[in-house]
């Protein structure tokens, strides 16, 4: 294992990252204010509680999921489309490493910054409400899986594009949705019987509510399956990136 | 000299099926400078990327002093550093964070002091902080070599190094390869510049259409298919060759003042020279001077291709 080489990419990366910190930093804090603002203030205050849980507390978890979903998607397509449009990916290609040294620097990264933006979310939502972490070792494991599956998404997603639109197009047109209608913002129990149903089709329903559970102890589907699908999720990306690397697809001719 | 890179009949199709490489056979000889000619679209990049790591081989070999490239990659590519033909750095880094990732890239450890010998060689020392997007041109070429070189290869291939670059900076580039010759790293360069193989390489290779046409010591390859011309500038011009020389397959220059006469190096002693211009002066035309052309490396090339075409229409 070359980990020097996994070290370099992933020093490289991260001293990207630290360049912009403030906006690194500041951009996810004022977010989050503002969504309290928006949805725990002036919607909440409307909706007393949501399975005992106040709803400004509730939707903690699934800000937090959709700021690491969105980060680790745009940080990982990023970062590994970039070398592609300029050329540079000819150094990794060609130094003494193989793709999962060349995965392993841009994922980590990728998966590092997502997490940083997570604890950010999580220590910025104290500030406005009373956060309580039921099971904190699950939610470390469920915020690690989700940092890392949608890293390895990302990085499949800057390995399949050809420009920029199709960048940007699958975090817009498909994740955003899937994230919005995951019940980020709401228990699908509080959904009509069919939609319920079809929520279930939607896998980040899943990685939500068991983040939340996590919190509240309070989870739209049961626990082992959220784990279930995370895990699932994971393997599924690693495969894919195992045939990338197998077969050369799009990265090397 | 060992040879340090084998190339066997290697072939590379690509997925829309052109064959970039059909069967290319090369050796590389350790310590030389080798220029690889060829016409744009012969498969120069292709050999190099695929002997780098960057295209995967469709068949064949590639051994680089013992290592293959795809069994044995890592020992193979830690010998290797390209210089790629396409000016790719990253914009906003700086000259010596860029120089260094790539020595981390090769698995090797931080040595600032081996950096600042391969920026103050390159003339780059001074702008170690700059970032890459405010270099010149010529300057990011340097940047790209200071990291092909940082990892200490022992072959250095370098795709068109002086591709739209200055005649002075051109000459600077050749200045920096002899210097790694003597070091004794082994260099292989493509150019479309025949005056740039002519220069500085030891070896030339012609590759046209995947295919090595030939691979030639270079002053062995000017010796054995250089043509020389005679050139006899005559004091009065004349408007026809007189018949006492038609015997010489001679031209006769615009304005018919001279007489052009084409000879083989090959035919060594007997180049037909004095008896030329004994018969010159037999005829008695005045000489008002004499002069000798060889032919280029050029001239070489476009024949070798020229050829190869004709050989191919032919057989069609």
């Amino acid at each position: 294992m070359n980990l020097t080489a996994v070290w370099a990419i992933y020093h490289r990366e991260m001293s990207r990252f630290f360049r912009t910190f403030m906006q690194s930093f500041l951009s996810p804090v004022i977010s989050t204010s503002l969504y309290f603002v928006v949805f725990g203030a002036a919607i909440g205050s409307r909706i007393d509680e949501v399975e005992g849980v106040s709803y400004g507390a509730f939707i903690v978890p699934g800000l937090v999921m959709l700021s690491v979903m969105s980060q680790a998607i745009s940080n990982a397509s990023f970062g590994i489309y970039f070398p592609k449009f300029i050329g540079t990916i000819y150094e990794p290609l060609s130094a003494p490493m193989n793709f999962l040294e060349i995965v392993l620097g841009f994922v980590g990264a990728a998966a590092t910054k997502a997490l940083f933006i997570g604890v950010v979310i999580i220590v910025t939502a104290s500030f406005f409400v009373e956060l309580q972490i039921a099971h904190p070792l699950p939610m470390v494991a469920f915020l690690l899986l989700t940092c890392l599956s949608f890293s390895l998404l990302g990085f499949i997603l800057g390995i399949w594009a050809k420009n920029f639109e199709q960048l940007q197009i699958v975090p817009l047109m498909v994740i955003t949705p899937l994230v919005f209608l995951g019940g980020a913002f709401y228990s699908t129990s509080m959904l009509p019987p069919v939609w319920q149903t079809v929520s279930l089709f939607n896998p980040v329903v899943y990685l939500i509510s068991g983040f939340r559970w996590s919190f509240y102890a309070v989870a739209d589907v049961p626990v082992g399956v959220s784990l279930l699908a995370i895990a699932g999720f994971t393997a599924l990306c690693l495969g894919l990136i195992w045939w990338i690397f197998r077969t050369g697809w799009r990265i090397r001719s | 000299m060992a040879d340090i890179v084998t190339i066997r009949d290697l072939k590379k199709v690509y997925a829309e099926g052109f064959e970039a490489l059909k069967g290319v056979s090369l050796t590389i000889r350790e310590g030389e400078i080798l220029a690889l000619l060829g016409p744009n679209g012969a498969g120069k990049t292709t050999l190099i990327s695929t002997v780098c790591g960057i295209t995967m081989p469709t068949s064949g070999s590639v051994i680089v002093s013992g290592h293959d490239i795809e069994t044995d990659y890592r020992a193979a590519r830690s010998l290797i550093g390209l210089v790629p033909q396409e000016i790719a750095l990253e914009p906003f880094e700086t000259v010596i964070r860029t120089v260094r990732f790539s020595r981390g890239l090769f698995g090797r450890t931080r040595d600032d002091a081996l950096v600042e010998k391969i920026l103050t060689r390159l003339s780059l020392w001074d702008k170690r902080d700059s970032e890459l997007k405010q270099l010149s041109g010529g300057m990011r070429r340097r940047v790209l070599i200071a990291k092909a070189l940082v990892h200490e290869p022992r072959v250095l291939f370098l795709d068109e190094p002086t591709a739209g670059v200055d005649v002075e900076l051109r000459r600077d580039m050749w200045r920096i390869v002899e210097d790694m010759k003597a070091e004794g790293v082994t260099i292989i360069l493509t150019t479309h510049y025949i005056e740039e193989a002519e220069a500085i390489a030891d070896r030339v290779a012609v590759i046209n259409d995947g295919q090595i046409l030939l691979v030639e010591d270079k002053a062995d390859l000017m010796r054995q298919m250089g043509r020389k011309e005679i050139i006899v500038h005559l004091k009065d011009p004349v408007t026809a060759i007189p018949d006492s020389l038609s015997g010489y397959d001679l031209d006769l220059g615009e304005g018919g003042d001279r007489l052009i006469y084409g000879y083989d190096t090959r035919s060594g002693d007997r180049t037909g020279i004095t008896a030329l211009l004994n018969d010159v002066a037999a005829a008695g035309l005045v000489l008002r001077d004499v002069e000798t052309r060889q032919s280029s490396l050029e001239d070489i090339f476009v024949d070798l291709v020229a050829a190869e075409e004709h050989k191919k229409e032919g057989a069609a």
